[in-house]
């Protein structure tokens, strides 16, 4: 410490007496750092230099290691690295390294500074002008240094030389055009016999090749020269890097790597070339059987090895091949399923990836049967994961692997049913969806949604309340699937709901509503059916299902429903509710798959038909539950309370005046209540469809209607509005729900002929607003995480706990021949063209494209000739490296604008640019014209300028002159490919 | 960019050195090695070094008292990051003579410039531990 003696002459606090203090620790940390750095703030504003650079010291210290703000010393530490002294240099260029980004107003200054340490004899201080050029390089400095490091990247010095090589990468990443200064440069270095430059420029065209594979094909001859000859592990690591990136570009490059890899696989000791190996193997050359022999073989190794590290490699490395080739998992599948009960929660995850890639159609239901009883006994954290795993590989492309949709409704069922399961939002999505979805599944999909409301201990789980909800819904919808829907009622109505939030609970209350009217509707037809039953004598013809569907403003098939109901017209009581109730739930038990024929629905509709006592009790029920809910504070609740309570008393009185309906028979389908009845009946009758998420998209924009883009002035209108219901009304869903309503009534008043009555279409119109509405789910109002789930008491029968056990168990499910075991075909499975288009498309990174075209630009243009389309950034190079300092802004201003429109320009330049090129009779030999000459132009002509470029450089590769033999389109590969 | 921090956390938890190749602020910096740290340490010996954090892997080692810690991109080969955290502490060890924790509270910037020797732009430039150490060597006979 050269600085120390003055400093303590001063009295001043050096940094390890700092150090000491925190130790210490005699005060509270916090306190004793505030109180430091109080004491910087005054000295670093000292004359005296060294004072000011031990205080900058301190400070940056405190500010790497205890988070201390010190933006305000910049122009300090600018002031010290700029001191001729060493010592005090390094502690300035320390923390201006350490703090500056791109927003630090005074980075301006230092460029000058930077300018002439770049060009010291010191090779310590350009050392640390390059280190801190790396690190806080932006898009000015980039572009005023490039001629410094382009003139140190020919350092003399192997020092200096690998740290400008390295530093190229920030500068090219800030200022794509210094790669046409510094890029044959680098290129050379390939060729370099010092070890550790080699090293420093692969590890550079290693992180360019990740961003931008292509351009950098041409130079895969250098690449390879390394691969073959090189010894160094770090080196060649970084070099399969490249190529497992040019291999997958370009298959003849595979086929002359694979030998010397899978060499590399049988020779080497060090696990980590062996390991990347593997990775290049398996992720880039899968199509060479052997070399993935071999690269299996070893991941074996890695898998039986008791290190943990290689246990979790090799599982990465089987996932990576598990796509192209399941068998390599499979031969191993034991030990993946042994690791989902690994001590280790990462390898747990990584064998459960690696389980879901094993998925397939015949197989979904074992796995799954083993997945949830490992869920059964892990640990909240793994449970989840597993559940969410099995939910989203179940879903995938409209559940792709799900043949049997009444086995899903049930897994469902049973997943709500774990007691750590968190994943209500993704379940009750998916319980909606499929619902939607396949019209095959709801009958067991009601009896799933029944068990679930039926249950009051679920109600109590917070985290379940969203897949109540999702039941809810399910259970109104498709209230005519119901064995019984007196039991349904008494589930949406049990005291235990006001655990709900409201705006579930708004969404029971719907619910209640459907299924009161589905059963006052089928009480009056059954009425209507006895006075007719003589008459009729279609009944057997008719399908059943329509009636399930109640499409009953036909008369014909209402008639045609009595004789079904008619034969137990009495059995129904109060009594009975409950004995049916037993009845079902012994059934449940017996056996999870529900019996979805339509046939044995009706018959359950047919035992608990609907007498005028029990439609009484219904009512009063209804009244008794929902009475208290018309003056609830929520407003979605109290509308749709008294929206049910308004409607019974409208019929309730002519369904209790039995004398008056007794006597005028013949007039009673007449009666009001009738009437209501089927309004509101064709009203829910309409049935609901996904939406696809395009919807709105085709919505046209009617003739000036001005849409704004930005809502932000809606704000001036209705700053006075206050929303204090906004939390149960959620408006945000509401625009979107309206407007595919539109789109969708007009659709349909096309397709639809069916006759209805314009108070019915209205009514249609409310009810699919609000449909949409509960589909909409309430997403502001997910339930509180804040307590944790109630654990309930479920019977968890059949738990293995033996990791052997599953073995057995999924020893034939993931045996790679297919089970015959589809008795039933796939229902179908209802599609939107919206749904295709969901995976996300690639996202252009501006970045790295101007990166790209600048080095294939470079690559073309080798000769140096300036064109006309860089002319005027190649005056901003030279302006700026004859060393005159203008102002920067309006320049790099004037580049960024110029950037983006470079490629085309070049595109029109190639060909004059490869005539030349051609005429000086280096053209290499081309084969392979016609394999790939279906590739756009563009791609074609970006080979091309790389092979010019690379004839122009390694004359070793030259052979014959075939000046002529160049189609335009044709791709040039080198020739040490071919 | 391979290489996106190193980090170096005593058992508390504490930093003792940290070393960014991308620019986070304070505060980002801060929640990241509180993230960090808490999923890090808890681990054992017995369970893998590798931990996918955000978008990247950590990877690390634990010596004596002392967390490595190291930040990469996912595609940066694991094992070589381990063998580099190795080289680091081989390196600090021939330097300090059996590096300790106060060693590096004490010498942080010593610390600083090794890894700037090895580490450029979240590269690795340099495993040669006397090319790394040599021109550390050179200062201190110079002052």
């Amino acid at each position: 410490m050269a600085g120390t003696s003055i400093m303590e002459t001063l009295f001043q606090r050096d940094l390890d007496d700092l150090i000491k203090g925190i130790r210490q620790q005699q005060i509270k940390e916090s306190l004793f750092i505030s109180k430091a750095i109080e004491e910087i703030r005054r000295e670093i504003k000292s004359t005296d230099l060294p004072t000011k650079s031990a205080a900058l010291r301190k400070l940056s210290y405190l500010s790497s290691l205890h988070g201390a703000d010190m933006s305000f010393a910049a122009f300090h530490a600018v002031e010290v690295m700029s001191s001729p002294q060493f010592f005090y240099k390094k502690i300035g260029y320390h923390a201006v390294t350490q703090s500056f980004n791109d927003d630090t107003p005074v980075i301006l200054l230092i460029t000058n500074q930077l300018r002439k340490d770049l060009n010291s004899s010191n090779q310590f201080e350009v050392s640390l002008a390059l280190e801190c050029l790396s690190r806080i390089g932006n898009v000015d400095l980039a572009r005023d240094l490039t001629p410094e490091v382009f003139t140190l990247l020919s350092s003399s010095k192997v020092f200096i030389k690998k740290k400008a090589i390295a530093v190229v990468l920030r500068v090219f990443e800030k200022y794509p055009d210094a790669v046409r200064v510094c890029f044959k440069r680098l290129v050379e270095n390939l060729e370099s016999s010092e070890p550790v430059i080699l090293s420093a420029v692969v590890g550079v065209f290693c992180e360019l090749c990740l961003k931008d594979p292509r351009s950098y094909l041409p130079l895969a001859p250098e690449f390879y020269k390394i691969l073959v000859d090189s010894k160094n592990n770090w080196l060649l690591i970084k070099v399969l890097k490249i190529f497992a990136k040019l291999a997958t570009l370009e298959p003849r490059l595979a086929k002359r790597v694979v030998e010397p890899i899978c060499e590399f696989m049988r020779r080497t000791e060090a696990k980590s070339l062996l390991f990347e190996c593997i990775r290049t193997v398996l992720s880039s050359l899968s199509e060479y059987e052997s070399a993935v022999k071999l690269a299996v073989v070893k991941v074996r190794e890695f898998l039986v090895d008791d290190d943990p590290n290689l246990k979790y490699l090799g599982l990465q490395a089987l996932s990576i091949i598990a796509p192209k080739h399941l068998w390599a998992v499979l031969e191993n599948k034991d030990f993946v399923i042994k690791s989902l009960s690994d001590g280790d929660y990462n390898i747990k995850l990584e064998s459960l990836r690696l389980l879901m890639s094993m998925v397939s159609e015949s197989n979904v239901a074992e796995i799954s049967r083993v997945l949830i009883n490992y869920a059964l006994k892990s640990d909240p954290e793994f449970c989840n994961q597993i559940l969410g795993s099995i939910l989203s590989t179940c879903c995938r492309n409209l559940y792709e692997v799900i043949v049997d949709f009444d086995w899903y409704a049930s897994l469902l069922g049973e997943m709500v049913r774990i007691p750590h399961c968190q994943k209500g939002e993704e379940i009750e999505h998916q319980i909606i969806d499929i619902a939607m979805r396949v019209k095959d599944v709801r009958p067991a999909l009601v009896h799933v949604c029944r068990n679930l409301l039926i249950d009051p201990a679920l109600l109590g789980n917070p985290f379940l309340h969203r897949i109540l909800s999702a039941a809810a819904w399910v259970s109104g919808e498709y209230v005519e699937f119901s064995r019984n829907p007196f039991e349904l009622m008494e589930a949406l109505l049990q005291p235990r709901t006001n655990l709900l939030l409201p705006s579930i609970r708004a969404v029971y209350v719907q619910s209640v509503f459907k299924v009161l009217i589905f059963c006052v509707h089928s009480y009056l037809l059954h009425k209507e059916n006895i006075s007719s039953v003589n008459t009729d004598n279609l009944a057997s013809e008719v399908p059943e299902s329509v009636f399930a569907r109640m499409s009953c403003e036909n008369s014909d098939l209402a008639t045609s429903e009595a004789p079904a109901s008619s034969e137990q017209h009495d059995s129904f009581n109060p009594r009975n509710i409950n004995q049916s109730f037993g009845d079902l739930s012994i059934e449940n038990g017996g056996d999870a798959t529900v019996s979805n024929s339509q046939a044995s629905t009706s018959a359950s509709l047919g035992r608990n038909s609907f007498t005028q006592e029990s439609i009484v009790n219904l009512f009063n029920i209804v009244e008794l539950a929902l009475g208290p809910l018309s003056r609830s504070h929520d407003v979605e609740i109290q509308e749709r309370a008294r929206n049910v309570l308004g409607f019974t008393d409208l019929i309730k009185q002519e369904i209790l005046n039995p004398v008056v309906q007794g006597e005028e028979n013949l007039a009673r389908a007449e009666t009001e209540a009738s009437r209501v009845v089927k309004l509101m009946c064709d009203a829910f009758s309409e049935e609901l469809g996904p939406v696809s998420t395009s919807a709105q998209d085709r919505v046209p924009v009617p003739d000036g209607l001005l849409l704004k883009e930005n809502l932000a002035d809606l704000e001036t209108i209705c700053g006075d509005i206050q929303l204090p219901l906004s939390s149960s009304f959620s408006l945000s869903s509401t625009p979107l729900g309206e407007a595919v309503d539109i789109s969708r009534t007009n659709l349909q008043s096309k397709d639809e002929t069916e006759p209805s009555h314009e108070s019915t279409s209205l009514l249609a119109e409310h009810r699919k607003r609000h449909g949409l509405y509960y589909l909409a789910s309430e997403k502001s109002e997910v339930a509180s995480n804040d307590y944790p789930p109630a654990n309930d008491p479920m019977s968890q029968d059949k738990l293995n706990d033996d990791a052997e056990d599953l073995l057995k168990l999924t020893e034939q499910s993931l045996a790679p021949k297919k089970k015959p075991n589809q008795a039933k075909p796939r229902p179908v499975v209802l599609k939107l063209d919206g749904d295709e288009i969901s995976v996300a498309a690639k996202k252009p990174e501006l970045k790295d494209d101007l990166l790209s075209g600048v080095v294939q630009d470079v690559l073309l243009g080798n000769d140096g000739v300036p064109s006309s389309s860089r002319s005027n950034r190649s005056e901003n190079l030279s302006g700026k490296s004859k060393g005159k300092e203008k102002l920067n802004t309006d320049l790099s201003l004037e580049t960024k604008e110029n950037v983006p429109g470079e490629k085309m320009p070049d595109h029109v330049n190639t060909s004059s640019r490869r005539s030349k090129h051609r005429s000086h009779g280096k053209e290499r030999r081309q084969k392979g014209q016609g394999k790939d000459g279906e590739e756009k132009e563009d791609n074609g002509q970006k080979k091309k300028r790389k092979s010019n470029h690379h004839r122009g450089k390694h004359k070793a590769h030259q052979r014959a002159d075939e000046p002529s033999n160049v189609v335009a389109q044709t791709p040039v590969i080198p020739d040490f490919l071919l | 960019m391979g290489i996106r921090f190193i980090l170096m956390v005593n058992k508390q938890g504490q930093t003792r050195l940290a070393q960014y190749y991308e620019w986070l602020t304070l505060e980002e910096r801060r929640a990241l090695e509180g993230e960090i740290v808490r999923k890090c340490l808890a681990r054992t010996e017995q369970q893998c070094s590798f931990v996918e954090h955000r978008n990247y892997k950590i990877v690390y080692r634990r010596y004596a008292s002392l967390f490595f810690l190291v930040g990469v991109d996912n595609d940066e080969n694991e094992l070589a990051i381990l063998e580099f955290i190795h080289l680091l502490v081989e390196t600090m060890d021939r330097h300090f003579g059996n590096v300790c924790e106060l060693d590096i509270m004490f010498h942080l910037e010593k610390a600083h410039f090794m890894l700037e020797e090895m580490v450029m732009n979240g590269c690795i430039v340099e495993t040669s531990k006397s090319n790394i150490l040599s021109p550390i060597q050179l200062m201190e006979k110079m002052s």
